[in-house]
Formats: C-alpha cells, structure tokens, sequence
C-alpha cells in the first residue's frame, strides 16, 4: 500500500471486524522535534491475549475463517521498521487493543500519508453507528472530530444525503488542509493502481 | 470554511424538503479488507460517493464490510435493491461505478458483464 491513510483503513477495518464500537484514531505529526509520525488507533473490540499479540504480525496468522494468509499488520510492520519506526500491539481479552505504529517523519522511505480525508470519510459514511473519533496533529495544529457529533446533528437525515455528503468532504477537506497551514504536504498517489 | 453550524443550518433545510424514506433503502456495500483496500477499494468508495452527490440520489445506504474470501476479485461491491437478489459485482474499478450507479441503482438493470455472483434471499 503506498499511503499509510491506507494502512489507517485497513486498522479501523480490524478494529470492527474485533467487534468495537468504539474506535479513536490520532495521528501525531512531530516534523521538529522527535522527527516522527505516529498513528494510534484505539478501539474497544474483544481484544487479545499476549500471545496473540505477538503471532498476529506473522502473515500466516489471521482470525479470518476464509483463508489462511493475513497481511494487514505485518505490511504496516515492515513500512514502519524501515523507517527506523515500529508497530506496538498492546492489547488484553475482553478490552480491547491500541495499535501504535510509529515512523520516522523525515525517512526516505516513509511513504506519504495520503488522501486521509477519503479515509476517514470513507469509515464515518460506511459505519454511522460507530463511535468514531478521529484527531489529527500536525505540529502545533490540531483538528479533532467525532461521528457522534455529526449523528446528532442529523438526527434522522442520513450521512449520505448528498448536501450533507458535500458538506462532509468540504469540512474535512478544509480542516486538514488547515493543519498542513494550506500547503499541500499531504501528497500521496490519487489512484492506487496507477 | 464550512463549520458544524452550517451542518445545523443544512439540516434544517434537509428536513423541510425530506420525503418518507428510509425504509425502502437501496444499499451498496464495499468489501474493505486489506485485498480490498489494496486494490483500490476506497477510491471505489470515493466514486460512490461522488456519484450520490451529483445525481442527488436520497435513498442509498453505503456500507463496508471485510474480507470475504475471493480476493483475486477485489473490488467487490454488491448492490441490494429492495425486494430483489443481492448482486455482487468484482474487479470494479472508479471508472465502472458510474455504469452501475445508473444501470442498476437507479434503473434497476445489472450490469451483466461485471457480475460475479448472485444470492438470493
């Protein structure tokens, strides 16, 4: 995968099929200090023992039932590792688990984060249900939003009525663009097979 | 700058014109496992959502689930009209939705040529 908004999609998606209703996302972009970038994901799914916490970034393990062959975790293990980062798993039964995968910020080899706002679109339209949370630091810039907070808004109106489908993409189009003070650090390919 | 406060006014807009619907939702589902997801599964999404906007489409639920086994396939999307067979379509790519979204959405015909699988139920 060539963005890590991808890899994001790809935890939160975990994080459900864990069976959470509750799942945080941060990304902490630190370019000056700790030269780092770190993506947290949180949720309050069934959680796993030690063990399970280690074997899962083998890609021969999986909880699917479908095939035997996983690649999730261990893909975000390798891009973090060769960016002088790591990915942490830390996790107990029946509550839940935190996902840390950390990369060096300045790394030749960090590959952008891409079109987060299609992420995180993406996961908020597709699970209304979901208490999602989603907060986004770049240096001294912060943007935090939560589903539920829209949900309320909206009452019975659906998140995919299309004026609302608008608004959603500006608004989170504009706030992260903000982050990045309008420049368009952001990069990342528009179409991943091309 | 678009603020939670124009959401608030939006909706008050929204639900002066709203008709009853809801109940009579069609639904398409995106397969987002990591096969999906590498194979282009959220722009897929994006080009779904793009396409409810512009036709102005009130009635469609979007949805996501994960792997379900055929991932040489990715991207899967089935579309569920009421009272009819879920159709699954695979390697769909951005360019396809607008076919789908018109000729099986809103016209009701499947697109037979990108059809990998039908279930009644």
């Amino acid at each position: 995968m060539r963005e890590l908004s991808l890899h994001i999609l790809d935890l939160v998606q975990n994080a459900i099929e864990a069976g959470a209703n509750k799942v945080l996302l941060d990304i902490v972009e630190d370019m000056s200090e700790m030269d780092t970038l770190l993506i947290r994901v949180i949720d309050n799914g069934q959680g796993m023992d030690d063990d399970t916490c280690q074997k899962v970034i083998d890609p021969f393990v999986t909880s699917r039932t479908t095939r035997r062959v996983g690649l999730g975790l261990p893909l975000i293990d390798m891009s973090t590792k060769r960016c002088a980062g790591y990915l942490t798993i830390v996790s107990t039964p029946g509550s839940g688990a935190v996902v840390e995968a950390l990369y060096k910020h300045s790394h030749w080899d960090r590959p952008p984060l891409g079109n987060i706002v299609e992420t995180v679109k993406s996961i908020i339209i597709a699970h209304p249900e979901l208490n999602f949370s989603y907060s986004h630091t770049v240096e001294k810039n912060v943007f935090s939003m939560v589903t539920q907070e829209l949900t309320e808004i909206l009452g019975n109106i659906s998140l995919t009525q299309p004026d609302v489908l608008i608004w959603l993409h500006e608004y989170l189009t504009q706030n992260v663009m903000n982050l990045y003070n309008s420049r368009n650090l952001y990069g990342g390919v528009q179409d991943e097979n091309n | 700058m678009k603020t939670i406060e124009d959401l608030k006014r939006l909706r008050e807009q929204v639900q002066t014109q709203t008709r009853v619907r809801q109940e009579s939702s069609k639904q398409i589902i995106v397969g987002m496992g990591t096969c999906g997801i590498a194979a282009g599964a959220r722009e897929v999404m994006s080009a779904i959502l793009d396409e409810i906007a512009k036709r102005r489409l009130e009635d469609v639920m979007v949805r996501q689930i994960g792997c379900i086994g055929v991932c040489e396939k990715e991207v899967l999307i089935d579309v569920v009209l009421p009272g009819q067979p879920r159709i699954t379509y695979g390697r769909v790519t951005a360019t396809d939705i607008p076919k789908i979204i018109v000729e099986h959405v809103i016209q009701g015909h499947i697109v037979k040529e990108l059809v990998v699988g039908k279930i009644t139920e």
